[in-house]
């Protein structure tokens, strides 16, 4: 890690919001990434990376946490090379993981629209969409990789969606004014999980991969300072168990379900990460959330997760509210110009297809200044009316059918009769593990994919690019890097009695038997919901110093309350979901410390941050390029201490950083 | 509304099971079953009493974890309903509610409404792709597929894997889950070479395990929350008959 870090670029503290909460320690000097011209870069390292001999691989193990869209990709691809992989999910079967849920796309820059699209203009939408917070040379290699994912995807099996030639469809989303967005009806996430789900087994079959379901990692071991297994909890039996192996690969996913209500499946959760994070990797980014614009509305207190209606509705559909504050009509009484459709009048050039942190601060505003509809005034109209008219009904239900169904199962309204109603919801986190070109966290032999590193979506990620980051992670970028790394393994054998592992495996009983003890009078529910409450209020949508300083003073006392008056029933020998849970939110209580004080000292606005002193005059997102054009990765340094800022500066030598405007 | 519930609780895959008895007197109709259990556990926690097991996650009916049998259907009342999505204005004020685990040989129970179906990864695994190494697939554009099979293939791809179908069928059989894979891989042109093998090779697992045969009831397609075409299990019946015919080798 020593070598990551250039003390002499040491530069006095531009932030001072925070300050006596953590210490400014040394900046990252070096991402790896190749010094060629940008486009060269990929190859180039391709190139440079070592390769293992295929006689050798079966020798070296490799481990892959979580199974989604990156680790179902990667476990299968590296299976598929010959190395030892062992796989681990939570979920009762792989094929289960939170990627199958995402609704809309994958964006690819095959340009067969001929619309104008190219790697290099996929490579300039996305850091722009990031708001010029991310690194422009994984976000290039992003770019170049799309359009092998779309040609492994077909050749898996993957439907999608096709015109009357039999050639691929395509559609234009959020934030872009190309069409390159692939997509199955609804479905894209899960077709292509299942893709990746299907090479999985495969391999689990071809005896290349053992896979572990209901297995979830509690701890990373960490033995002379390499990655080198896990300790993770049978969720059948509740056995501890340890895992070794010469690299570890954590897919793990967002931290999103730190707000408790979000769109995210009931069990995704942070541990591996943040259990990663207290072993030494840097924490990058956490305050970047993204918000998603098209969800339904919260229905009432017992509440338990949000539900996403995918953003490609904003093709066609149209967001308005009554110019009138808390007009209550049925929405078909409200004629046509006592209606506010304030997306098309904010931002005329790309009307309701803005990104998700403008249409989403856009729907708050309006739901503040009291234009908002439905129970609480939290709700804004999506309306589908003018798409029947021109395109038929047939036409709209083809496109869109199975989000007007759940929709419709959901709230019991009709919209085709009646507008949706919709509001913003935590969707995606854009914060992660850091780690550098090689997606190698902090920790040699530890590499993060997926939605749980921070690398390519900067401080807002666009529509469609999740499931390409994923896939760009799993199918080809891991499998290079790692294999880079085992060119010099296999490694030493840990021995299972190492002290590193029973330190480990020891920690893990020990925090369990504390959780079941304490036998107090709260679940863990309403300690998640709390916590959850408090971090939408202060670290959602718009954040202020006040509101950051309150949630940092409350959340290490909900924390002491947690441990001390949480109630879990039944004990860790056998099948326990109440403390399944316990785990995860003991973990989330942690993160949402180190959010808070992420979002408190970064005084800009980017993206999905908005802090409220940061904005122009029309209420715009006002970054502050001289003084936060950095990666703030986070160093944890032990329970109820400072943790250490380390700084990576970002260069902008392609994409010249300017205010986003969507007008 | 009040609710009288009996739940299948069974500690353990030895322990031996029965139905309890719950009330509930503040469901509101907007809550999701789920949601309505999630109230029930958390007044069992706060009396000290082990509260329900049951899978879920995604809570948007899509990741196929949930599923109950209630009141004697696979994932309850609605049609094309997963469990999670089914909400509770479909039932009223003063209503008795069974719920029991799926019941199939093939799904034993783990705890309560948890039950392993572990067996449907055997048959995916056993020829429930397209053999394509990374790396080695041909630009996309040069393969075209015609639009009714692209979307027939879609349709049967569609399945969540939530064992509903099992639950629903008299004989326990896995037929309509092999059937939707058989289909959407066979009906895509990059799914030929295999086609004749898949088919042999799936059906033989789904057999090996403790899956009863098909005798066209129709009851999977009828719980099916994804509505997977009861022709999925024709087009098995097919492509299993024609490799037979073929000769084609199951190795």
């Amino acid at each position: 890690m020593s070598d990551l870090f250039r003390p002499e670029l040491q530069q006095e503290p531009t932030a001072t919001q925070g300050e006596g909460r953590y210490v400014v320690g040394d900046p990252i000097a070096d991402t790896r990434a190749p010094d060629s011209p940008i486009g060269d870069r990929w190859a180039d390292r391709k190139f440079s990376a070592r390769l293992v001999n295929p006689a050798n691989r079966r020798k070296m193990s490799v481990i892959v946490v979580g199974t989604g869209l990156a680790g179902g990709a990667a476990a299968a691809t590296l299976g598929e090379a010959g190395y030892h992989v062992k796989s681990f999910c939570y979920q009762d079967s792989p094929r289960r993981a939170h990627s199958i849920a995402a609704q809309g796309g994958i964006n690819a820059a095959k340009n067969y629209r001929y619309d104008g699209d190219s790697v290099h203009r996929l490579f300039y939408d996305t850091v722009k969409g990031g708001d010029f917070r991310s690194r422009e040379s994984n976000v290039h290699r992003l770019a170049e990789v799309s359009l092998n994912i779309i040609d492994q995807c077909v050749a898996q099996g993957v439907p999608f969606a096709r015109e009357y030639s039999g050639l691929l469809d395509t559609r234009s989303f959020g934030g872009t004014q190309v069409s390159r967005t692939f997509y199955a009806r609804g479905q894209t996430g899960q077709q292509l999980l299942l893709g990746a789900y299907q090479a999985l087994e495969r391999q689990i079959g071809a005896g290349t991969v053992e896979m572990h379901p209901r297995t979830e990692m509690l701890d990373l071991i960490v033995v002379d300072g390499k990655a080198r297994g896990i300790v993770t909890r049978n969720l059948f039996n509740g056995q501890i168990e340890t895992h070794l192996a010469d690299a570890v690969i954590l897919c793990s996913g967002g931290y999103g379900n730190v707000y408790y209500l979000s769109t995210n499946a009931k069990g995704s959760n942070v541990t591996a990460a943040w259990r990663a994070h207290k072993r030494g990797a840097l924490f990058a980014n956490p305050c970047y959330t993204q918000i998603h614009p098209t969800c339904i509305p919260v229905s009432g207190e017992y509440q338990s997760k949000l539900t996403l209606m995918s953003e490609s509705l904003r093709n066609d559909g149209r967001v308005w509210v009554p110019k009138e504050r808390g007009d209550d009509r049925n929405p078909n009484d409200i004629p046509e110009d006592e209606r506010d459709y304030y997306l098309e009048r904010q931002y005329p050039a790309f009307g309701n297809l803005v990104p998700r942190d403008i249409a989403s601060r856009a729907a708050k505003n309006m739901c503040d200044a009291e234009h908002g509809v439905g129970p609480g005034g939290l709700g804004v109209y999506l309306d589908f009316k003018d798409a029947i008219e021109r395109l038929g009904r047939p036409a709209v239900e083809a496109k869109y059918g199975n989000l007007f169904e759940m929709y419709q199962r959901i709230t019991g309204d009709d919209p085709y009769e009646v507008p949706m109603r919709i509001y913003p919801a935590i969707h995606y986190t854009m914060g992660g593990l850091w780690v550098d070109y090689d997606l190698r966290s902090t920790i040699p032999g530890l590499f993060v994919g997926g939605e749980a590193n921070f690398s390519d979506h900067g401080a807002n990620r666009l529509g469609a690019s999740a499931l390409m980051q994923g896939l760009s992670d799993g199918y080809f970028v891991l499998p290079t890097t790692v294999a880079d790394y085992l060119a010099d393994a296999p490694f030493d054998a840990v021995p299972d009695d190492h002290p590193a592992v029973q330190e480990a495996v020891e920690s893990t009983r020990e925090r369990i038997d504390k959780l079941l003890s304490a036998n107090g009078h709260r679940t863990v529910d309403s300690f998640h919901r709390e916590l959850g409450q408090l971090v939408w209020d202060q670290c959602g949508m718009a954040r202020s110093k006040e509101g950051l300083e309150k949630a940092l003073d409350r959340i290490p006392s909900l924390r002491e309350e947690f441990w001390r008056d949480v109630k879990i029933v039944g004990t860790g020998d056998g099948f326990n979901q109440s403390l399944e849970k316990a785990n995860r939110v003991a973990d989330f209580l942690e993160l949402a410390e180190l959010m808070c004080l992420d979002a408190l000292h970064r005084e800009e606005s980017c993206g999905g941050h908005f802090r409220v002193e940061s904005q122009t005059e029309d209420g715009e997102a006002q970054r502050d390029d001289e003084n936060f054009s950095y990666v703030a990765a986070w160093e944890y340094t032990g329970e109820n201490q400072r943790p250490v800022l380390h700084k990576e500066d970002l260069e902008f030598s392609y994409v010249h950083p300017s205010q986003r405007s969507y007008k | 509304m009040k609710l009288t519930l009996r739940i299948w609780r069974q500690a353990s895959p030895e322990a031996k099971g029965k139905m309890q008895k719950y009330t509930l007197d503040d469901v509101e109709p907007d809550m999701s079953f789920l949601e309505m259990l999630d109230v029930l556990n958390e007044k069992l926690v706060l009396d000290d009493k082990d509260p329900v097991s049951f899978d879920h996650d995604c809570r948007e009916g899509i990741c196929g974890s949930c599923g109950m049998v209630i009141n004697g259907n696979a994932h309850g009342p609605q049609k094309f309903t997963t469990t999670c999505q089914l909400h509770m204005r479909h039932f009223n004020d003063g209503d008795t509610i069974d719920i029991e685990p799926w019941r199939a040989k093939a799904f034993p129970v783990v705890k309560d409404l948890v039950v392993d179906r572990s067996a449907f990864d055997e048959i995916i695994k056993s020829g429930g792709y397209i053999s394509v190494n990374t790396g080695s697939a041909p630009e996309a554009h040069a393969i075209p597929v015609d639009k009714v099979s692209a979307d027939d293939a879609f349709d049967a791809a569609t399945c969540i894997g939530c064992g509903a179908c099992v639950a629903a069928c008299p004989n326990g059989s896995s037929m309509l889950f092999t059937a939707a894979k058989v289909t959407h891989l066979g009906l895509l042109p990059q799914g030929q070479p295999e086609r004749a093998t898949r088919a042999i090779n799936m059906l033989a697992t789904q057999d090996e395990l403790d899956f009863g045969g098909c005798t066209n009831v129709g009851a999977c397609h009828e719980v099916c929350p994804k509505g997977i075409p009861l022709a999925s299990i024709a087009q098995l019946n097919h492509d299993v008959l024609g490799a037979t015919l073929t000769g084609a080798r199951s190795d």
